[in-house]
């Protein structure tokens, strides 16, 4: 049972990478390679800090903020440079290693404090891993209601515009570039958030936590489409939640399953590649079945 | 009359097989208001490449625009779009796909103004949507529809009501029906041609179609190799035949 919640809790605080995630990946419509420089980013900045005494809360806004950065480092050579945004996110992904060694001073850093965000404001008087459910739950609660509000501002439509066909938007007046950069710089600040919460909840910090992640990212997006294909944007971003959790599921039941754990991001690459492929593959099965059906 | 929109000495110039070649040739034009300017030409004559100067997308390589007066030239095309609206030849180029028609309206209803981290107003607005398509069979209805389920007429027309619904001062139409299937094109030409006439438009229209430049519009230019071989206004149009135009191609 504990397994279980432990698993629900991981799904939860991992879906707030995943909600950053999405802003690039759906609403602006292209693949950020930068997450998983900014995942780290997050991460040592939040344990530096609070390792150096501030507060957990200032160490996450700290994360947030440098997060941005990364954001805005990746949409100048794409929106700027006209950098392809593969390239400049792999270029930005590729300076951060460096910048996250330098914030660490180290490759890795263990958080010795032993107050985090989670055993703060009451959480540690929860049963285990409940924690992480009820910081998680209020994290994404707050993020999903700003992003819905920012998302129907007269800006918000601009950027869902910006991604849905930039010619249209540049025609009507909307500055493209602009949107560009808000969009990944708001994403890549939530992935550093989140960065800064899994150090926390895991109590260390490596300047490598960050390969991968897209791929943990994309997979809570795309199962959560799955389950729940055609609903509106501000329901998707809760079927993001549902994705991550099941995501968490799926693997805990693999890895229960006597699989290695260093197979674990082999595991994630297939589960994604399996998500990604259902659509086609559910189509081809329709098909055979109605051929089927016709032949007799 | 003061002019709408001139262009004066407008050259285009772009690198090709190891020559550089004029798009456009030293062009002249002049739009006054209400001008209702259908331009014919062959394929590669420089129509499009007109239409993106005018609209700030790929800028002139020398000469300048003026727009009421002022020059333009250099003015982004977001600052251009409060005053100049274009609808392009494909269909899903127009509107946001994964927007509903009411939320591409309003999106449209603030051209070229900033985007603020004001929330938007689409229930106050939906009024004013439903007015605006009550009298299109095609639209009634599907204000809530998302635009990646409209039929390609359904979405031009939809392309063509944001480029109208906040009257611009000068509307281009480049080749606007040419993608869709002969009657859906008729009922379009015959809306944009009834609005145009109603809200007193400035336009200009590129078209292929020899029979919609000799029934619309006040004037008619042909364009051949970046260069204006023709320009008619209304009295010298009405003695042309359709035939007379095929020489031009």
């Amino acid at each position: 049972m504990s397994l279980i919640v432990s698993t629900i809790s991981q799904g939860f605080i991992w879906s707030i990478l995943a909600i950053g995630l999405f802003i690039t990946f759906r609403i602006l419509d292209f693949p950020d390679m930068t997450v998983e420089g900014s995942f780290p980013l997050g991460a040592v900045t939040a344990i530096s800090l609070i390792q150096s005494g501030h507060s957990t809360l200032y160490a996450l806004l700290i994360a947030f903020i440098f997060g941005c950065l990364a954001g805005f480092a990746t949409a100048f050579l794409y929106a700027k440079l006209n950098v392809p945004i593969l390239l400049a996110g792999i270029l930005t992904m590729t300076a951060l290693y460096s910048i996250n060694l330098r914030i660490l001073g180290k490759a890795n850093m263990s958080l010795t404090k032993s107050s985090n965000i989670f055993t703060q404001f009451g959480l540690d008087k929860l049963p285990t891993n409940f924690n992480g459910i009820i910081l998680g739950i209020v994290i994404i609660a707050l993020i999903i209601f700003l992003l819905i509000i920012f998302l129907n501002t007269e800006k918000g439509q601009a950027v869902i515009a910006t991604g849905d066909n930039e010619t249209m938007a540049a025609s009507i007046g909307i500055n493209t570039t602009v949107m560009k950069f808000i969009g990944l710089m708001v994403s890549n600040g939530i992935v550093a958030l989140t960065g800064g919460l899994i150090a926390q909840q895991n109590g260390f910090a490596d300047v490598n936590m960050g390969i991968g992640v897209i791929v943990i990212g994309l997979s809570a997006i795309i199962i959560g489409e799955v389950i729940y294909p055609d609903v509106p944007l501000s329901v998707r971003l809760i079927t993001i939640v549902i994705g991550s959790i099941v995501y968490r599921l799926i693997l805990m039941i693999v890895l229960q399953l006597g699989f290695n754990t260093n197979d674990l991001k082999l595991i994630s690459a297939i589960i994604l590649a399996l998500c990604l492929a259902l659509p086609t593959i559910r189509e081809q099965f329709l098909k055979t079945m109605r051929n089927g059906v016709k032949t007799k | 009359m003061k002019p709408l929109l001139e262009i004066k000495d407008g050259i285009k110039t772009i690198y090709n097989d190891d020559k550089n070649l004029n798009i456009l040739n030293n062009i002249n034009l002049t739009i006054n208001p209400k001008d209702f300017l259908v331009v014919l030409g062959t394929n590669g004559a420089g129509k499009s490449t007109l239409m993106d100067a005018i609209t700030g997308t790929n800028d002139l390589t020398s000469g300048k625009i003026l727009l009421n007066g002022e020059d333009i030239t250099d003015e982004k095309l977001a600052k251009r779009s409060r005053h100049i609206s274009r609808v392009y030849q494909d269909p899903k180029s127009g509107t946001a796909p994964r927007m509903t028609v009411a939320e591409n309206l309003l999106l449209a209803k603030r051209r070229g103004l900033p985007r603020r981290l004001h929330l938007r107003h689409l229930k106050e607005n939906m009024p004013e949507f439903q007015k605006l398509i009550s009298s299109l069979p095609t639209l009634d209805n599907r204000l809530n529809t998302f635009t990646e389920k409209l039929s390609g007429g359904q979405r031009q027309t939809l392309s063509f009501l944001m480029a109208i619904i906040q009257r611009p001062e000068l509307l281009l139409l480049d080749e606007h029906t040419a993608a869709l299937d002969p009657q859906t094109s008729k009922d379009l030409m015959e809306l944009t041609n009834k609005i145009i006439l109603e809200k007193e438009l400035t336009c200009m229209m590129i078209t292929h179609n020899l029979s919609d430049a000799m029934k619309y519009g006040n004037r008619l230019i042909v364009l051949k190799k970046g260069e204006i071989i023709l320009d008619l206004n209304q009295a010298e149009k009405d003695k042309l035949k359709e035939n007379d135009l095929l020489q031009y191609f």
